[in-house]
């Protein structure tokens, strides 16, 4: 049993007696009014403090968080080096930074244009957010359904802000998304004759979202990887990026990469460049803990804008509405949304269900801050306060034994720390969970940057300002795939030109011209928890 | 002030509290832990860990970042594991015993020991799933491996050197790919996606001035 505290225990007794009148009871979705009003509220993007205005590079004058500014207006590592770019360590066709599900898929489609491919992650291929994906992934793929209508979900989920032929892309190319992961051997959740098990997620109209029971993004990153292995791609693990190279008529032409654990420096050239780098929960962002992987530092943004890419909606992030609140050994953890789909409802310190469990991630969250912070109705806990998600109604609603067949890391996760998820609701509170902006591209995957190009968590525009549940497995297949298929294709036609890191020096004048003299060493690459002596 | 407790990182004492994961309690003593780390969540398999209780026997494996430290406890993580991953064509092989003979014929000196399934940070019956792998059911062994993180803390521990997660990953990928029955409905809409069938459809939603399109999204019908 875990040790609770008696305010915890008394309201969890409330959560107990109230469940039965909860159980099957219609809880009213907000208008769009409503929904405005709590995000304009209680929504951390709404926070101006927090931001500030870059000024240097693309984005100057645009206003991002404090934490992504340091490190967009931070000092390159590679300042203080020689580094001799006439001799490369590595030269390729088609270079690949970063070994989540975006970087894998660009660098299997690549593999399949015949281009010599390699891919260089700064922790091991597969440590990344895709292999945390619980819930699942969308894709128009039943009769009801289609993909104009996942177009329009994922339009105003994203407050209608998303780059059009971007959201054509993601909601056209999703159904052979899947048929391709399946190709691999994904093994979707299926009834007997090969029909999908689809739910919905927060802000779905249709049920779309196709899982692998709750490890849905391990099971497609262990596939994934599997591949590339099978193909022989090179991997360079633990090695980090930590500069573009581009050549002398400006176009992107390698990286210098970094051993993590030797810090020797490497010079990777190609003639095409992938930035596959996903999130950057591991920021903190207003000091919310996250959901994220050890490596989500926002790498490849800052590298890109450096090189003089431009940012889109870089000032909005995704709080994920239900990190675990307690306990504090996984304070922040994704509790996936497929717990709400499935039944379980959000519930405040006196048993009433104050909003309804499938509203769109951002109201969700903002509707949880409030009913914490401005109507005192949470629950104090080891490191904040949070409410109570009911799951125990998951399986009043779907028969016993759903929560071991559907959510199984869910019941382990708790299970752990002896909470049985089954019998009793566990404590949520929002957690910073993933980066709705990031790094302009047009529908082939570059950016403005020749040879560039970017996929996964790292671009920005695909989700507009709020990305819906699923979307995002979903876009680092869809736009992993074409980065590596359009990646593959530019390089046969490519002849690079002598290398320089001439943009690095460039930017740092910029800097200097505006005032601005960092010591921070950009980009972050992992966080710092080591506790320092004294 | 919280209680503390004595752990031994790679036989180092340090005093650390309770309330930590093994994984906390290295960054609590100054570690910059650059390997051995991934997701913190239990999904990576990046931190398989082996340690004892000292005055205790047995030998017990965890993932770090899911599991406390206790007073006593000895540590060494594993973050990695020299795993065999034999390379293959998944549109050439074929769902038959043979593929796992001539891939992974290590899996039959299986000495029934059960060491696997003991270590399994996952609580998995491992040596079950490569007893389904031995006979050719491959949709079993990948039901009974699907929550495999491939930490390979059950492959440390095989005294016939037997890869498990990666049998697993194969008998998954056959499962997936060739036993589990096509999804037709799927079949059908990538068919008419590529005929432009939704085309127009979307291409008029593209258009429309974003006010048509909130009139739309607030009054869509959703599926109960």
């Amino acid at each position: 049993m875990y040790q609770y505290t008696e305010e915890q225990i008394l309201s969890m007794k409330k959560v107990e007696e109230t469940r039965n009148a909860r159980f099957g009871a219609n809880i009213p979705r907000m208008s769009a009014e409503q929904k405005d009003e709590v995000l304009a509220s209680f929504h951390p993007d709404y926070i101006t403090g927090a931001y500030e205005e870059l000024k240097v590079g693309k984005n100057k004058g645009g206003k991002v968080l404090h934490e992504l500014a340091d490190l967009l207006q931070g000092r390159s590592r590679v300042l203080d080096m020689d580094i001799d770019l006439t001799n490369p360590d590595y030269d390729v066709d088609v270079l690949v930074i970063g070994g989540g599900g975006a970087g894998s898929s660009a660098a299997i489609e690549a593999h399949n244009r015949g281009a010599n491919v390699m891919i260089v992650t700064k922790l091991r291929l597969g440590d990344a957010n895709t292999a945390m994906a619980e819930g699942g992934i969308q894709a128009a793929d039943k009769e009801n359904d289609s993909p104009a209508i996942h177009y329009l979900d994922a339009l105003g989920g994203g407050h209608f802000k998303n780059k059009p032929e971007l959201l054509y892309k993601l909601v056209s190319e999703a159904p052979e998304a899947i048929q391709w992961l399946n190709g691999l051997g994904v093994m979707f959740d299926k009834e007997a004759d090969g029909t999908m098990v689809t739910t919905h997620g927060g802000g779905t109209s249709r049920k779309r979202m196709h899982a692998c029971r709750d490890y849905s993004g391990s099971e497609i990153m262990r596939t994934l990887r599997d591949e590339v292995f099978n193909r022989g791609i090179t991997v360079v693990d633990f090695t980090s990026a930590i500069e573009l190279i581009k050549d002398v008529e400006g176009k992107a032409a390698g990286a210098v990469l970094m051993n993590m654990e030797t810090k020797e420096i490497l010079v990777a050239r190609a003639k095409t460049v992938v930035i596959a780098t996903g999130g950057a929960g591991r920021l903190h962002y207003q000091g919310f803990p996250t959901s994220n992987h050890y490596g989500a530092t926002a790498d490849g943004l800052v590298l890109g804008y450096r090189a003089g890419a431009k940012l889109l909606y870089p000032e909005t992030l995704q709080y994920h509405p239900t990190g675990a609140a307690e306990p504090t050994q996984i304070y922040g953890a994704l509790v996936t949304e497929k717990v709400r789909s499935l039944g379980a409802q959000l519930v405040n310190k006196d048993g009433v269900a104050f909003v309804n469990p499938l509203e769109t991630r951002d109201v969700t969250a903002s509707s949880i801050i409030r009913e914490c912070k401005e109507r005192k109705n949470g629950i104090q806990t080891t490191d904040g306060e949070g409410v109570w998600l009911d799951t125990p109604l998951i399986e009043m609603i779907n028969g016993e034994g759903t929560i071991e067949k559907r959510i199984p890391a869910m019941l382990r996760m708790f299970g752990k720390y002896g909470i049985d998820i089954r019998k009793e609701p566990i404590l949520v509170y929002p957690t910073l969970h993933y980066q709705n902006g990031g790094l302009d591209i047009g529908a082939n995957g570059m950016t403005c940057v020749e040879n560039l190009y970017v996929a996964g968590e790292a671009v920005g525009g695909i989700h507009g300002t709020n990305r819906l549940m699923g979307n995002s497995l979903l876009d680092i297949i869809v736009f992993g795939r074409n980065a590596g298929q359009q990646a593959g294709e530019k390089c046969k036609s490519v002849e690079v030109k002598e290398l320089t890191l001439e943009h690095v020096k460039e930017f740092e004048k910029e800097l200097q011209d505006a005032g601005i003299s960092s010591e921070m060493p950009s980009p972050r690459l992992l966080p710092d928890y080591a506790r320092k002596a004294n | 002030m919280e209680k503390m407790v004595n752990v031994y990182l790679f036989g180092k004492r340090y005093q650390v509290p309770e309330s930590l994961t093994i994984m906390k309690a290295m960054e609590y003593a100054g570690y910059q832990l650059v390997r051995g780390c991934g997701c913190r969540n239990g999904f990576c398999g990046a931190c398989a860990t082996i340690y004892r209780i000292h005055g205790q026997q047995e030998l017990k494996t965890c993932l770090a970042c899911q599991t406390k430290v206790e007073e006593g406890m000895y540590v060494a993580t594993l973050p990695f594991f020299p795993l065999v991953k034999k390379v293959y064509d998944i549109e050439k092989i074929k769902p038959t015993q043979q593929i796992m003979m001539q891939l992974y014929p290590e899996i039959y000196s299986c000495i029934g020991c059960n060491a696997c399934t003991k270590s399994c940070t996952q609580e998995l019956n491992v040596m079950q799933y490569i007893a389904y792998a031995q006979r050719g059911e491959y949709e079993k062994c990948a039901e009974e491996s699907f929550d495999c993180v491939m930490c390979g803390v059950c492959s440390s521990r095989c005294p016939a050197g037997i890869s498990h997660p990666q049998v697993a990953v194969l008998a998954r990928r056959l499962t997936g790919k060739y036993i589990a029955a096509v999804s037709q409905h799927l079949e059908k809409r990538v068919e008419e996606i590529n005929d432009g069938v939704y085309k127009a459809l979307i291409e008029d939603l593209m258009q429309k001035p974003v006010e048509e399109l909130k009139e739309l999204y607030n009054h869509r019908e959703i599926e109960k």
